[in-house]
């Protein structure tokens, strides 16, 4: 039996002798070249120290991509990821700054976490929303509840006195930064549920063809609430490392169009939102590519609005060549379900 | 011996008299009345970018406690950091028809068009912190041309090559259209232009977040291990600055900005800062209690007058440091 992702790319898209040219390797490429070119015109580019700073610099972003490359593979969009990351976090330091020890408040904050991800998985098992409008309210939902009743402030400041914590986002270990290892690690587990776990089947199955899933005797409504479930699980590890770099937590990001670059990472990846295709490679390849571009701008000192020009063509590229490799047919033009 | 104690009786009488009466003394202020009379029922709206953060927590503090000792009344409308938002609630408040509105503009002109629309139906302007390009009755806030100038000749004396240093800096920018970046860099840009002994590596916007400014930054020293300064625009966004500069291990000078709030004390004591220009939000406070009280008083048209009352700068180091140099909510509160 095939795998899911090589079945669709013999399905769909065209080869090169053996190799099917998928987007994954349109971007693999794209990223070697451009690595290329910056390490041979850009001074400093290549120094281990660099290219360092490069991906931690996007290991929150791709913590966040990883959780909403499950969801996207199961079918669906989870909008609300960075609401929940910032709020999540902000309720832990706000309990701990009211006096629970930072453990039990991290505890806490990773609850919450948790339930919103139940509720949305509800909303949209169960109540049958379509996932990109439960999660859009979802979003707007958990920021009311951090802006109104968590926090009075925007920006919540760790309590003292919390060194291991801060270790999570400052602290190295083998010479790398731990919060490039927690990414790895979050990888590695994710990957591992969606290859070698049955769930992970069950999520691939029910991101291609749900009605299918369902009659072939798959519990399709547990699945979606706990694809929703871990989904939020990596914001709040998102949040954690976040919170831990600059030793407070900005509920400001919420407005931010963070949720676009995670978007972007995963569809620059190749996992098509029509769900059942990709895997935690693609998202990695994703990521590597964004961190490039954003550490090549930044080294260029290229103005904030041009960064933005550049991110966004660059999405609309993706798109445009996730469009001419897979064509859409009638079963993936369903898209609008999302 | 009958006249003597006529005179007597007479002398007991009217000093028993003065005592039971009353003496006025002292002088009546005749000024006080007619001002007190003036404040009552007005109506004041503040329109902040979003009350989630010190700088307008610390106005509306310092408004209140005026609104309710004068009078007068005091609502906030809260813009949510969305100029949408905060057109539709100065919008709203023009219909309203306050005698006063205290505007904190994201930019320098999003808003332009809407002040306009209250000062021609008479209200009275206030713009505070961030200007917009059409000038109204007031402008209260901090001299952001003359913070950027004193933060690049501070960046001359500390990092200038004639110190033997390397003169490389990188500025930290916020937005790209608030005033408060905008100006500061024209300062910056300026004064550094016409000397020799300072190079500026990089000028990428942190977007007033913590985490922007920190990567920026961790970039920035990773290609410029010589870095010596940086200037950032704002301190709530440049503990993240700080960060990357702790996390480097390098003596890097940083020199920021803000309210004067308790976490620009505490960012020079743990060394996250080494200077904060300090815009001093209760003094500001008081000013924009004195503008609103002197519109009040006035008879003028809206749009009459166009003063500006720029924040003196107030230059906190760890050496200069003491227990008045920051301030905290609850003080402001408690009218302290």
């Amino acid at each position: 039996m095939t795998t899911p992702n090589q079945s669709a790319s013999n399905r769909r898209g065209f080869g090169l002798g053996n190799i099917a040219v998928t987007q994954e390797l349109v971007v693999a490429v794209a990223a070697a070249i451009m690595f290329l070119v910056f390490s041979a015109t850009l001074d400093n580019f290549l120094s281990s120290a660099n290219l360092i700073t490069l991906v931690r610099n996007v290991s929150v972003l791709g913590m966040m991509s990883l959780g909403m490359a499950l969801v996207v593979i199961g079918r669906g969009v989870d909008l609300s990821l960075v609401a929940i990351m910032a709020v999540s976090m902000t309720l832990a330091i706000v309990l701990a700054n009211g006096g629970w020890s930072f453990g039990l408040a991290l505890a806490a904050g990773l609850a919450f976490s948790i339930a919103i991800g139940a509720v949305t998985g509800f909303l949209v098992a169960y109540v049958e929303i379509p996932s990109i409008f439960a999660t859009l309210a979802i979003a707007a939902i958990v920021y009311g509840l951090g802006r109104g009743g968590i926090a009075d402030l925007d920006v919540n400041n760790l309590p003292p006195g919390v060194d291991w914590f801060i270790f999570l986002g400052r602290g190295s270990l083998l010479g790398i930064p731990v919060s490039i290892w927690l990414f790895a690690a979050t990888a590695l587990l994710l990957h591992l549920f969606l290859r070698k776990t049955g769930f992970g089947r069950f999520v691939y199955a029910i991101g291609d063809n749900i009605e299918t899933a369902r009659i072939t005797g798959i519990s399709v409504r547990p699945v979606l609430m706990l694809k929703y479930m871990l989904a939020a699980f990596t914001a709040f590890m998102a949040g954690a490392v976040t919170a831990a770099s600059v030793a407070s937590m900005n509920m400001r990001i919420v407005n931010s169009t963070m949720i676009y670059d995670v978007l972007l990472v995963v569809v620059l990846g190749g996992i098509g939102l029509t769900g059942g295709r990709g895997g935690i490679r693609n998202v990695l390849v994703g990521t590597v590519l964004i961190g490039l571009l954003l550490n090549a701008m930044t080294i260029l000192d290229i103005s904030y609005t041009v960064q933005n020009l550049i991110k966004s063509a660059v999405l609309l590229a993706a798109l445009v060549v996730e469009a001419l490799l897979n064509p859409r047919d009638e079963q993936t033009s369903q898209q609008g379900d999302i | 011996m009958k006249l003597f104690k006529n005179m007597l009786a007479l002398t007991a009488a009217s000093v028993i008299g003065a005592t039971t009466v009353p003496a006025q003394e002292g002088m009546v202020d005749e000024l006080r009345e007619p001002v007190l009379e003036k404040f009552k029922d007005k109506k004041v709206v503040f329109v902040p970018m979003s009350m989630s953060f010190d700088l307008p927590e610390g106005w509306a503090a310092v408004m209140q406690n005026a609104a309710e000792l004068r009078g007068y009344q005091f609502d906030i409308r809260d813009a949510n950091w969305s100029t949408d938002t905060g057109t539709r609630a100065i919008t709203q408040a023009i219909l309203e028809e306050p005698d006063i509105i205290v505007v904190q503009n994201f930019d320098v002109t999003s808003y332009a068009r809407t002040l306009k629309r209250a000062e021609d139906k008479g209200i009275h302007v206030v713009q505070v912190n961030m200007r917009s390009t059409y000038p109204t009755d007031a402008f209260v806030g901090a001299d952001w041309h003359g913070m950027g100038e004193y933060a690049a000749n501070r960046m001359v004396e500390v990092c200038g090559t004639s110190q033997g240093k390397s003169g490389k800096i990188a500025l930290v920018q916020g937005p790209a259209t608030a005033a408060a970046s905008v100006y500061q860099l024209n300062a910056i840009t300026s004064v550094l232009n016409e000397t020799d002994e300072i190079e500026i590596v990089s000028s990428q916007t942190g977007d007033w977040d913590q985490s922007k400014a920190r990567a920026i930054t961790q970039t920035v020293i990773q290609q410029n291990p010589d870095l010596c300064g940086v200037i950032g625009f704002w301190d709530a966004m440049d503990t993240g600055t700080g960060a990357a500069i702790a996390e480097s291990g390098k003596d890097i000078y940083l020199i920021t900005s803000g309210g004067g709030n308790q976490t620009a004390c505490q960012g020079l004591e743990n060394g996250t800062f080494d200077e904060v220009i300090s815009y001093d939000v209760p003094g500001q406070g008081r000013d924009l209690n004195n503008v609103i009280s002197m519109l009040l008083q006035s008879e003028g048209e809206a749009g009459n007058f166009e003063f500006a009352l720029y924040t003196p700068n107030k230059i906190i180091t760890p050496d200069t440091m003491n227990e008045t140099s920051c301030w905290t909510l609850d003080q402001l509160r408690d009218g302290g």
